[in-house]
């Protein structure tokens, strides 16, 4: 895999193909898993990360469960190379900020990635775009399946899957899906959200940025528990409450329009208008923009734009992508304009 | 790790002992600083997992434990919230099965099992234990040993191969 081609592609869980692709964005489901005769990473020397890591390397290469896999050596790459990945979420941010040899390998499309040598020996990710959860299951079930077979996981009948913090102990499940929500922001009953989804145990955090207020009006859904229950059981709790959130993002929505077409119709065009014409722009500002603008198209008040572009644009204008679309580092006020120079070119290419 | 106040990377990772209940706290460098300014001014102690002077004694008797395969100490599990290898859940049960329960209001697993090895084996403990002592000799540069402890850890990963095949239902002695 290329890494300098990547700013080019986007991953294919950004392609809005998936079910209900106008309000979920991408479903992710995530498994922690660690080799029986290892430490852990964080008590594993480098000699022992280093076997680890070559080990868990060439059963990648095996195509577990069919899928081909891009092995990257992380601690080989740039910090920029790594921040890439990171806003890419094919790896995590402890994985690009860790130390000692580590790897991912990433299928083509980039709807599997797993991850070596993080918090656990194996983070093993599958992302669907869409609301997909169980097409999600049923592909990383048979990955784990197929590196099991070769592999003894650390495991007991009582605990489950152990893991390195016992917040993951058990099934090492993480169901999430990313929600695109700028109506029940707009109209703040995401705080009723928010209190629904607290009091049956599910987390919700914004996708970028920190505190309630996400920015580009995302939010992530996810498990917190992961003993005693079945990973069926975990998909389903999440699977129960999304059709209706989403509905409930649908109502709102069908309300802000039936109550003032015009004002919205207005705000969305404006906030189209600036991508297309701006000379610098932050990234919050442009996650905003793109929020307005994302809205828009799926209200058909926007119809010359595609949603695919709006949704590689929230990645591609990141600080680490723009500094390697321009093959230089760059700082925070050349990088807005970079930002708004990429930005305008890739709206109005579009005409 | 995610600060369990805010969604900021967690820094600080404590396990307080609270009415006999271990619970693991994890922090942010910000909530961090409230935490412990709060704790220490609410207790004037200075320390803020202690709740008085026998929970003192106890915990500092435990902060001893330590696990005989990779070494770490419960202590070092408390600061840094991360365990040292599958063993650990073994030598800490009395002190993990109550965090379990804080975290997951569970303390039984309800869901898959590998096909191959329903159990993390002796064997496989023994793997661990030896790759601590070789990390211990190379540190104290007994490279005689190093060596030693390396052909054992040959020889026991060839054994771990032949005892696991892909049938198998269980591999512990
Ligand atoms: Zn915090
Ligand atoms: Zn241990």
């Amino acid at each position: 895999m290329d890494l300098e081609s990547l700013t080019r592609t986007s991953g294919e869980w950004l392609k809005a193909t998936g079910p209900d692709s106008d309000i979920v964005m991408s479903s992710r489901i995530r498994l922690a898993r660690n080799l029986a005769q290892f430490p852990f990473p964080s008590r594993a020397d480098d000699s022992v990360r280093a076997e680890v890591d070559e080990l868990l390397k060439t059963q990648l290469a095996k195509h577990p469960a069919g899928r081909k896999l891009n092995y990257i050596v992380v601690s080989g790459l740039e910090l920029l190379d790594r921040q890439m990945l990171v806003e890419r979420q094919l790896i995590s941010r402890e994985h690009s900020e860790s130390h000692g040899q580590r790897g991912v390998g990433i299928s083509d499309e980039e709807n599997v990635s797993i991850m070596v040598n993080e918090e656990d020996h194996l983070r093993i990710q599958v992302l669907r775009s869409g609301f997909a959860l169980d097409d999600c299951w049923q592909e990383i079930n048979a990955i784990d399946d197929a590196i099991e077979a070769d592999r003894t996981y650390a495991f007991s009948d009582r605990l489950g899957y152990l893991t390195a913090c016992p917040t993951n102990c058990g099934t090492g499940i993480r169901v999430s899906v990313l929600m695109h929500l700028p109506g029940l922001v707009h109209t703040k009953e995401i705080t009723k959200v928010f209190q629904a989804l607290q009091k049956i145990n599910l987390a919700v955090r914004g996708l970028y940025g920190e505190g309630s207020q996400a920015m580009g009006d995302f939010y992530q859904i996810s498990n917190q528990v992961t003993l005693g229950k079945s990973e069926e059981q975990l998909i389903r709790t999440i699977k129960d409450v999304v059709p209706n959130i989403v509905s409930y993002e649908r109502r709102v929505r069908q309300e802000l329009v039936s109550k003032n077409r015009r004002g919205l119709h207005d705000q969305v065009s404006r906030a189209y208008g600036i991508l297309k014409t701006a000379r610098t722009i932050s990234s919050e500002e442009t996650m905003d923009l793109l929020s307005s603008v994302r809205l828009g198209i799926n209200l058909g008040l926007i119809d010359d734009m595609e949603i695919p572009l709006i949704n590689e644009l929230f990645v591609h204008t990141q600080p680490a992508h723009l500094q390697k679309i321009r093959h230089e580092k760059l700082e925070t006020v050349d990088r807005n304009v970079a930002r708004a120079d990429y930005i305008r070119q890739r709206l109005n290419e579009r005409r | 790790m995610k600060c369990g106040r805010c969604s900021k990377p967690a820094v600080l990772h404590i396990t307080e002992l609270r009415q006999g209940e271990v619970q693991a706290i994890h922090l942010c460098e910000g909530c961090a600083k409230d935490y412990l300014s709060h704790s220490q001014a609410s207790k004037g102690d200075g320390n803020p997992l202690l709740e008085n002077e026998t929970e003192e004694a106890s915990l500092e008797e435990l902060d001893q434990k330590t696990c005989p395969n990779c070494g770490i100490a419960f202590k070092e599990f408390r600061s840094q919230g991360r365990l040292g290898c599958p063993h650990d859940y073994v030598v800490f049960e009395e002190e993990i099965l109550p965090l379990l329960e804080n975290i997951h209001g569970d303390t039984t697993h309800l869901g898959k099992v590998p096909v191959r090895s329903p159990q993390a084996s002796q064997l496989q403990f023994q793997l661990i234990k030896l790759r601590n002592e070789l990390r211990l000799c190379i540190e104290e540069e007994r490279y005689e040993d190093a060596a030693r402890v390396r052909d054992s850890i040959r020889e026991m990963e060839e054994m771990e191969h032949q005892t696991a095949p892909p049938t198998q239902a269980d591999d512990t002695p």
